[in-house]
């Protein structure tokens, strides 16, 4: 085969009015795509005195984040966004250790069960929860948890853990068949040596195997947040106490309480919609590679 | 006590049964007088409120979650809780719950870990939980508070074993609602019967108005036009075998109130389906629409200084002897006790405490205060801060000879919610002119689908 | 479970200790794993497992059970309760929101899989390519995938409003009286509820698509070129048949979508009146005031055998790959 001349370059020449139109086209989508939400940005910097005169298709006559202030304390945001923190981290924290530790011990050593275990786990997060919902807070609400500062009430119902619990057990599935997919990337001849050097398992799985993860943990862990913050029914159901309930069960609350106030509500909306797009920003590259570490691999 | 069952005795039938020549009015200031002496004597006797021998904890469920131009039900929660700690010196722990989602949730959240004690309504709601065993009855409470209510309220508490399963703590009417400015400037009058209803429409149409405001996207609303149009036509026995299960869905009672309906169906504003009652409450406020059936409680979507502006009007009469009734929807909402609440049993006297606390007039008032569109059921409530909205809202409800609870409060909830009545409805709305017996074959085929209520 | 073994590479540099252990493990079963070893992974795998089999496959098979039943959801399950396939039959013939529901969810599969997931393909092909801003087209492509459903519900509420919404204003229909509505009328709101859906499909699947597409060998793509096809042909003839694995796992994902879409009807109007779903189905007839637990059970164990065509498929895909 001829030595690789970049070809590129060639084309960029060629196709040069082809790429003006492929701009066009692509500009006019990503204009397309923004307006919906740029929309309610504008919605939620226009003061309901100027809407209600106006109406909501106009001109505003000012701007201002009077609105984000308001549902700030009105919607108790500071309060829903600590329920969605303290739900949400330490359920991508487990969801990542141990649906690694689960892909590590699939992917490093042969065990005659591999593929099915892999397979009850990933079909789990593909089932829709609907289907589940019932039984589930049946035995929500007669799993005995005797450990106080885990549960006021002794029960799954209406805690914290409760739902971070589904939201990993949920999520180890999904997570799991990307990292496994990823480890069986990763030479057996690296733990195997490790093994030779005395090292014990867990130590292996700690300090081995997953530093050399990091990419796909970071991957991973950009999605099972977005995931995991977006979620509406999980706690709609397996909880109770309104105060308690995570920041998008909170924008239900606000509708309802302030319905006519679009600005207001859109204000709420955005402020509940910051944190995961400011992880995604942040963390970019890995959402691309996260989704397809399994895809691609298989 | 006597021959009909509790909730078919009406107001009127009550006083008779002492052979009183009263009017409504002397009935309430005797019972008001009267209770309040003896509750005055209760916390004599019994000491503070009754039950509570110390502080405790009660910890409340409340659907109250809306906030409005008055403050809203969840400032008047809060209110009354802070006076209820004053007042007794137990505590209360509030969770409050939005307000769809608490209904939506009530099955799951009374089994599971529930709060002592919780907001619900009454009618066939109540009474469908209290006979699942999901409520503790309060009879004890209600002994001592009795007498500051009248018959209609107590009956609409007894639950289907006889036992009283909650407090009233307020009630709304339905009506025709609008805005007085706007039809003084329109010069338009009050119509008392359906023609007159009708033309008024037509000319509300002629000056550029939405005659008769309709949101469903709900699917609830609609059903406060179902409710009278049937009770108008047909009469309350009707009705009420009707929800129950004795009347069929296909008589032709019901195409009648189809075909009546469709006669006003074109006075209705575009895309009904697609909005909220907030939505056509807000119609009203921007004076674009000219009236609508709803309840007392679109007060709360007027700001401030136009609520003096909000008038109404009974739904006018069709012509049947059935007018005389003078029903209409009043629903109730009262406070009741959990059977689950992991807590009842350590609260049970601060809980008690908090149930006779709502039951009285001043308690009732406060929240009042914050959510003027529910009128306080206590008999000894000071009515004189009320409007004369109010005070007319409450004329109304007595001078009614029937009152029933809403179609959703009063028949069974699988039959009411979305994929039920609330359907059928909207695909009525959607094409009022098509011939309603189909429909009306689905509405009896889907009553005959449900398994039997235990 | 079987034993976790592993065969022994030859040790490279080994200090003596390990050499002695290394030893002793050869002895024993030509094993390098201690049983303290074997024990961790058989926990690192046998609890969370355990958690999945309770918390998810269990409460799946009892769903089934529950199906065959009619209890409320209150008090014990008695025998009075035990119905056999009434439900089902109930569900079947006369349940007159299960076809449309059903209707609903294949018209919604069909959207996707011929609008929305084409759609999201051909954008990933068009951005896989050096050229400028490429970075920042995705990004924005795919930033209603971060926003929860209830955020793209209120976003999308914002323009399907009937007299306040953008998009009857900007069609004038305000002024004239005769709006469209979007949301209410039962002939158009699924439409509505799948382009406010499609709004986040689009994304997710263009990312999964350009990430297949980085991955073919760019030596292909070369000799394509050198052998003097255009971009289309590269396509179609080299590209296309090499992501044979990410095809199948765009199906799935389409196909799943489709049967799990439930938020952003329940949350338009709770999933009534031209946008019943089977999820929304469920949840109004077990999870709400209505107690139809057997009932909606039922309707779930409908869904979930629908579900399991695809996962299975997939799953058995995904098992062929792995086994070579």
């Amino acid at each position: 085969m001829i030595a690789a001349r970049p070809t590129r370059p060639a084309n960029r020449a060629r196709t040069r009015p082809g790429r003006v139109v492929l701009h066009a086209f692509l500009i006019a989508m990503v204009a397309l795509w923004l307006f919906p939400l740029l929309w309610a940005v504008y919605t939620a910097l226009r003061p309901i005195s100027d809407t209600v005169t106006h109406g909501y298709y106009s001109i505003a006559s000012t701007l201002d984040l009077s609105n984000f202030t308001t549902v700030w304390t009105a919607a108790q945001m500071p309060q829903y966004y600590w329920n969605t923190l303290v739900i949400v981290v330490p359920g991508v924290i487990l969801t990542l250790l141990i649906s690694s530790m689960v892909a590590f011990a699939l992917t490093q050593f042969s065990w005659r069960f591999n593929l099915i275990v892999l397979m009850l786990f990933t079909a789990g997060n593909l089932l829709p929860p609907q289907v589940i919902i019932i039984p589930l807070y049946w035995l929500y609400l007669n799993i005995p948890v005797p450990i106080e500062w885990l549960s006021d009430n002794g029960l799954l119902y209406d805690q914290y853990i409760g739902i971070i619990l589904i939201h990993v057990v949920f999520q180890t599935g999904f997570a799991t068949f990307v990292l496994s997919n990823y480890m069986r990337t990763i030479s057996r001849e690296i733990t195997e040596s490790a093994l030779v050097d005395g090292a014990h398992v867990l130590r292996i799985w700690w300090s081995v195997i997953l530093p050399l993860c990091r990419p796909a943990l970071a991957a991973m862990g950009t999605l099972l947040f977005t995931f995991m913050y977006n979620d509406f029914f999980w706690a709609l159901i397996l909880m109770k106490t309104g105060d308690k309930r995570p920041i998008t069960s909170a924008l239900n609350n606000l509708q309802g309480a302030f319905f006519t106030n679009y600005n207001l509500v859109a204000a709420g909306a955005l402020l509940a919609a910051i944190p995961p797009i400011l992880v995604y920003i942040a963390l970019q590259k890995h959402f691309v590679r996260g989704l397809t570490l399994g895809a691609t691999k298989g | 006590m006597g021959d009909a069952p509790f909730y078919r005795r009406s107001p009127s039938e009550l006083s008779e049964l002492f052979g009183l020549d009263l009017s409504r009015r002397d009935v309430l200031r005797i019972g008001g007088y009267a209770s309040l002496a003896a509750f005055l004597a209760a916390c004599a006797n019994g000491g503070g409120g009754g039950t509570s021998s110390g502080p405790g904890t009660v910890s409340v469920g409340s659907n109250q979650s809306d906030t409005s131009a008055t403050g809203g039900p969840r400032q008047g929660m809060a209110d009354v809780t802070a006076a209820f700690q004053k007042a007794t010196g137990n505590k209360v722990k509030m969770n409050t719950v939005d307000h769809g989602t608490f209904q939506d949730q009530i099955s799951s959240y009374l089994q599971g870990t529930p709060e002592d004690s919780f907001t619900w309504f009454s009618g066939h709601r109540m009474r469908f939980f209290a006979d699942q065993g999901l409520a503790t009855k309060v009879d004890d409470v209600w002994d001592k508070v009795k007498g500051n209510f009248t018959g209609a309220f107590a009956e609409a508490v007894k639950g289907n074993d006889g036992h009283i399963y909650g407090i009233p703590v307020d009630y709304y009417p339905w009506a025709v609602f609008y805005r007085k400015s706007v039809w003084a400037q329109h010069g338009y009058k009050i119509p008392t019967n359906w023609d007159d209803f009708k033309a008024l429409a037509a000319q509300m149409k002629k000056d550029g108005l939405v005659p008769i405001a309709m949101a469903d996207k709900d699917g609830w609303p609609a059903q406060g036009t179902f409710d009278i149009l049937n009770l108008r036509l047909n009469g309350y026995e009707f009705h009420v075998d009707l929800l129950n299960g004795k009347q069929k869905w296909t008589d032709a009672r019901v195409t009648n109130v189809f075909k009546k309906w469709a006669e006003i169906t074109p006075y209705y504003n575009d895309a009904p389906a697609g909005m909220k009652w907030q939505d056509g409450a807000a119609l009203l406020v921007k004076k674009q629409a000219g009236m609508t059936v709803i309840g007392l409680f679109i007060s709360q979507e007027f700001p401030a200084s136009d609520v003096d502006d909000i008038d109404f009007f009974p739904f006018p009469d069709m012509g049947t002897k059935y007018d005389a009734e003078k029903a209409l929807d009043a629903p109730i909402d009262v406070m009741m006790l959990s059977k689950k609440s992991p807590t009842l049993n350590k609260d049970m006297a601060a809980a008690k405490s908090y149930l006779e606390f709502w039951a009285k007039g001043s308690t009732q008032l406060t929240m009042w205060k914050s959510a003027p569109g529910f009128i306080p059921a206590a008999s000894d409530t000071d009515t004189s801060s009320f409007p004369a909205l109010t005070k007319k809202a409450v004329q109304i409800v007595q001078s009614a000879q029937r009152i029933t609870q809403f179609f959703d409060r009063d028949t069974r909830p699988d039959y009411a919610g979305p994929n039920g009545m609330q359907q059928f409805l909207l695909t009525f709305l959607s094409n009022p002119n098509a011939n309603p017996t189909a429909l009306q074959g689905t509405m009896q085929q889907f009553w005959d689908s449900l398994p039997p209520e235990k | 479970m079987a034993e976790p073994t592993t065969t022994p590479a030859a040790p490279a540099s080994v200090d003596a200790r390990a050499g002695a252990k290394a030893a002793v493990r050869r002895r024993r079963r030509y094993s390098l794993l201690t049983r303290h070893d074997k024990l961790i992974l058989s926990l690192m795998v046998g609890i969370p497992l355990g958690l999945d089999l309770l918390l998810i496959w269990l409460p799946a098979v009892a769903s089934v059970g529950l199906s065959f039943t009619n209890w409320s959801g209150i008090g014990p399950i008695t025998s009075d309760d035990i119905v056999g396939f009434k439900n089902y039959q109930n569900l079947f013939t006369s349940y007159i929101f299960f076809r449309p529901a059903l209707a609903h969810n294949l018209i919604w599969l069909a959207f996707l899989t011929i609008i929305s997931t084409p759609f999201g393909m051909f954008l990933a092909v068009l951005l896989d390519r050096e050229m400028r801003g490429t970075r920042i087209y995705q990004s924005i492509f795919f930033l209603p995938v971060v926003l929860a459903l209830v955020v793209v519900g209120f976003i999308w509420e914002l323009q399907y409003a009937p007299t306040e919404g953008f998009i009857n204003n900007a069609l004038g229909l305000t002024k004239t009286g005769h709006v469209i509505d979007w949301l209410g009328n039962p002939r158009i709101n699924l439409l509505a509820a799948l382009i406010a859906s499609s709004w986040r499909h689009v994304g997710y699947i263009m990312v999964l698509y350009l990430a297949g597409l980085k991955s073919v060998d760019p030596s292909l793509r070369e000799a394509a070129a050198i052998d003097g096809a255009n971009q289309r042909q590269t396509f179609f003839r080299v590209v296309f048949p090499v992501m044979g694995p990410i095809n199948v796992i765009i199906v799935v994902v389409t196909i799943i979508e489709s049967l799990r879409a439930f938020d952003i009807a329940y949350i338009i109007n709770r999933g009534k009146n031209g946008l019943e779903l089977l999820s929304t189905l469920i949840t109004n007839n077990s999870i709400s005031e209505a107690s139809l637990v057997g009932f909606g059970s039922a309707i779930a164990v409908v869904l979930l055998v629908i579900s399991l065509v695809p996962i299975v498929l997939y799953l058995s895909r995904v098992m062929r790959n792995m086994a070579t």
